[in-house]
């Protein structure tokens, strides 16, 4: 298994975020909460803070939601995942939007178990959910970006480590979420409380930090706070502003009290002003003691230097990832194309493991450890908000390797980097706020896409498809090129599953949210985004599809297709169904053979 | 049942051997150490060690090479054939659902050479759930002195343990049958106790069937949960919590169901033993006899769990 001609990978020690005792005390406190000595609603506040959700209509199960922070895990962290999945789960795990990998159907009574072998490989649960600091993200292109000024990783895990059981961040308004991005391209920078590019200024690193964003029911974009912010003000940055929203967030209304509100209702000069005046008495008053909890150094031994990267030899050449194909060549080379990126490092390159909704068995995550282990340089994996998993340091003598390794796994599924890459959060599979089964459409449109081969068109290549099954954004429709959310409207006398679809968002440097275009029953979503892909077509575009909806939502197509009503007109034949007695199944969600009820229940987002 | 298949990763190295065995004695000094005693008997007459609920590989090598227990290898006949642990005999699971009265059970403990007091090892390749299910037989019948391997063929193998693949035939013996009913439920019972505080029913099968339909009132503890990758058993620590956890009281009395013929309820049956509780039973023919009988159920429609897998 191991290649021949050198020794692959580092073996990393797990970092440690997870503490035993808290599983203990879990485990008591289910107890109590079993003996009726404990109330509903504290027993709530105190499960969603160590990360398990209720399940949908039934409290009786969990679903745990495991931090990864900035997405990068280990080989060991990956097969005790697949163990515990398969022992107390349902034998698969589940790769989030944000980085976290979540097991669900966990029953309350095992939830302790899971939590205990976290602990074992330093993983924890703690803070996944509830009115706290989530998961730290991190682009998972840092490192290895060939556009990045420098690696954000280690800071990204110094800020998750600083305020992981933070008494500062242990009753906020409502939840707050980090993200840091590699370059203006990567990384969800702008739809976050908290968004940081790394900056480099007169041979100073620090960062441009973007705050007040974030997706949901109402959705902004986050606003630069300044031109640069000093490397030695990034933790007064980050505490400056969590202490203001702690302090002026609405705690009253659950609806309105992430902090983009209180920017929105503020203002954002008012709310700027406030972050820096914080920040100024922070800086002056944070002891060193204090400030030393704030470590990058701890996290930045790891990194892979460059003296340790093999040199290409002359005489070989790198393969061709970018050269057009089609759908009849070869699988491997259809692969190559929509699953690799070369990386800033000569030689190497970062591949993409397609996964479905975010879909892995434990025998597969099993296996993808092994390939981890035998293949990647910096012998660990990230996570990524597509859902996929990305392995990086990839030698470029060993793709082909990795792909039959993949293969015989059932994980070499292409597209990964491409419009046939779906995501979908988890819908009415787990999920109490969720009124369709977003998750499986997003599993339907992939393989459909897949079939039709659109993931070697490049001009449909940058465009994205995410889809959520309710208004809340999980799924993070509002910046998908083309989005959809979950809803249920009668039609004619009976009621059916539809989605809002929405045309026109990104997630780069100049993000934004996708326009609402119309409503399509469940059963059309496909053939909806078939037709608005030949019409793209007939209009003879040399532009990427992502480039083109921008221009009609904006009312300037270039050709026969103008603005939002005239696409309309070509899709509203689609959406249209006909009367339920005579195709029932139209108006079923997927994975359903009876008639569609939207049930929902109590969301625990903000308990 | 997709896991049914699940393959055991043991190290292969033969230096590891050692390590391993280590590790497995420390582990298993609790079950070995009832094991050790021998039953006084009358001089001239074989006395016969009374083992407990598993038994571990060292005490099943000792028998062996004392030829003092019956080992009884429960996979297909065809693999079998291509080799088996020392001196067993094979008896396919099969066998024994097709003949499951307890008179017929008693003339297959008769032709494979087991007398009342030998002590009878069982195993499989299943992670121990067809070995569950025909060890749970022979106690039904009145063959007490029965245990479970602590491990699968496959492990036993892995650790490069004796193997032949002689066909053993061992000389035709007498068996008493004395019926234990204390182990075994049917549907009438377990309708009779629904409601009773006392009694707990544990489902075994994995998490999406149960959600799916199941007997009411039942509790789910899937078999997934009870064994780990070169034991069939958890350690019983891990088992006794897992109970805990639950809230299940040793003194409850346990019924075991799974989905058809009560090999993973037979598995589970011998983990809640081992968890230490007393009162155990194994409703052998499970939820598909209780679905034929047109017994209630109670299922979950409102989410699409299934569509989670990544299958």
């Amino acid at each position: 298994m191991k290649a021949e001609h050198k020794k692959k990978s580092f073996t990393r020690p797990d970092e440690k975020w997870g503490l035993e005792k808290e599983t203990e005390n879990f485990a008591n406190q289910v107890k109590s909460y079993r003996q009726e000595k404990i109330s509903d609603d504290n027993f709530r506040r105190f499960r969603l803070q160590h990360g398990a959700y209720g399940s949908r209509l039934r409290p009786d199960y969990s679903m745990i939601r495991i931090k990864i922070p900035s997405g990068e895990i280990t080989p060991k962290q990956l097969e005790k995942i697949a163990d515990l999945s398969e022992s107390f789960s349902i034998g698969s795990a589940h790769v989030s939007t944000r980085q976290n990998i979540q097991l669900h159907w966990v029953q309350l009574e095992d939830v302790s178990e899971v939590m205990r072998g976290l602990v074992e490989v330093g993983l924890t649960t703690r803070e996944a959910c509830g009115n706290t600091v989530r998961n730290v993200m991190c682009s998972h292109f840092s490192g290895v970006c060939s556009e990045e000024i420098f690696d954000a990783t280690p800071y990204s895990k110094a800020i998750a480590k600083f305020f992981l059981r933070n008494p500062i961040s242990q009753n906020l308004p409502r939840k707050f979420k980090i993200n840091f991005g590699c370059c203006d391209k990567h990384g969800l920078v702008r739809i976050a409380d908290i968004g940081l590019i790394p900056a480099i200024q007169d041979g100073r690193r620090g960062f441009r930090i973007y705050l007040g964003g974030g997706l949901g029911a109402a959705s902004f974009i986050g606003h630069l706070l300044e031109d640069f912010t000093p490397e030695e003000q990034l933790l007064s940055t980050c505490m400056a502003t969590i202490r203001i929203f702690d302090r002026h967030g609405n705690r009253e209304n659950m609806a309105r009290n992430r902090m983009r509100y209180l920017v929105n209702e503020m203002g954002w000069e008012k709310f700027q002003k406030l972050i820096l005046k914080e920040r100024t008495i922070l800086y002056m008053t944070t002891s060193e003691s204090t400030r030393d909890l704030f470590s990058v150094h701890q996290f930045s031994h790891n990194l892979i230097s460059n003296s340790i990267l093999h040199k290409m030899k002359s005489n070989h050449k790198l393969p061709i990832v970018n050269e057009s194909i089609s759908i009849d060549s070869s699988s491997y080379t259809r692969w190559l194309h929509t699953n690799t990126v070369e990386q800033k490092q000569q030689g190497y390159y970062t591949v993409f493991v397609t996964l479905g909704a975010g879909d892995i068995t434990s025998n597969q995550l099993k296996s993808l450890a092994t390939i981890i282990q035998d293949f990647s340089l910096e012998g660990v994996a990230r996570n990524t908000p597509q859902q996929n998993f990305a392995i990086r340091y990839v030698h470029y003598t060993d793709l082909s390797k990795v792909y039959k390794k993949l293969h015989t796994t059932g994980l070499s599924n292409s597209g990964a980097l491409t419009i046939t890459s779906a995501v979908g959060c988890s819908g009415t599979t787990s999920c109490n706020l969720a009124i369709t089964n977003s998750h499986r459409l997003a599993k339907e449109v992939q393989s459909k896409l897949l079939e039709l081969g659109f993931d070697v068109d490049d001009s449909l290549r940058t465009s994205t498809i995410k889809i959520s099954g309710c208004p809340n954004s999980c799924g993070q429709h509002e910046i998908a090129t083309i989005g959809f959310f979950g809803g249920a409207t009668r039609i004619g006398n009976t009621m059916a599953p539809v989605y809002t679809m929405l045309f026109g968002g990104r997630s780069d440097k100049d993000s934004k949210l996708g326009k609402p275009v119309m409503r399509v029953p469940a059963k059309r979503v496909i053939e909806v985004i078939q037709k608005i892909v030949e019409l793209y077509k007939q209009e003879k575009n040399s532009e990427p599809l992502d480039l083109w909806l921008d221009h009609v939502v904006n009312g300037n197509g270039p050709a026969t297709i103008k603005n939002l009503e005239d696409i309309k007109t070509h899709l509203t034949p689609i959406v249209q169904l006909p009367p339920s007695e005579e195709s029932p199944t139209s108006y079923q969600d997927y994975g359903n053979d009876v008639k569609f009820i939207a049930k929902t229940a109590r969301g625990e987002c903000a308990a | 049942m997709r896991r049914l298949k699940k393959n055991y990763i043991l190290k292969k190295q033969t230096t590891k051997i050692k390590t391993s065995n280590d590790k497995k004695k420390t582990q298993n000094t609790k079950r070995t150490s009832t094991s050790k005693t021998l039953i006084a008997k009358k001089p001239g007459i074989k006395s016969y060690q009374k083992l407990p609920i598993v038994c571990d590989v060292d005490t099943l090598r000792t028998l062996i090479r004392k030829k003092t227990v019956r080992v009884v290898d429960v996979r297909k006949t065809e693999d079998y054939k291509k080799g088996h642990i020392s001196t067993a005999v094979s008896l396919p699971l099969a066998q024994i659902i097709s003949n499951d009265t307890p008179e017929q059970i008693i003339q297959i403990l008769e032709n494979i050479g087991v007398s009342d007091k030998i002590p009878v090892v069982v195993y499989d390749d299943t992670f121990g759930a067809l070995a569950a299910r025909v060890a749970w037989t022979f106690q039904y019948v009145g063959h007490e002195n029965t245990s479970l391997l602590e491990m699968t063929f496959t492990n036993w193998k892995d650790l490069g343990l004796e193997i032949e693949k002689k066909n053993n035939i061992f000389a035709k013996t007498k068996h008493t049958l004395k019926i234990n009913p204390s182990i075994f439920a049917d549907a009438k019972y377990v309708e009779s106790i629904q409601n009773d505080q006392n009694t707990v029913l544990v489902d075994s099968r994995e998490r999406l069937n149960f959600l799916t339909e199941h007997i009411p009132n039942a509790k789910n503890i899937p078999y997934t949960m009870l064994g780990s990758d070169n034991s069939i058993l958890r350690p019983t620590n891990d088992l006794k919590r897992f109970i805990e956890n639950r809230g299940i009281k040793k003194d409850s009395e346990i019924i075991t169901y799974c989905g058809s013929v009560g090999t993973l309820s037979g598995l589970a049956f011998y983990a809640l033993k081992l968890a230490g509780i007393k009162d155990v039973k194994l409703y052998s023919k499970s939820f598909k006899d209780w679905k034929a009988l047109g017994k209630p159920k109670t299922e979950f429609k409102d989410a699409n769990y299934w569509d989670l897998s990544a299958e």
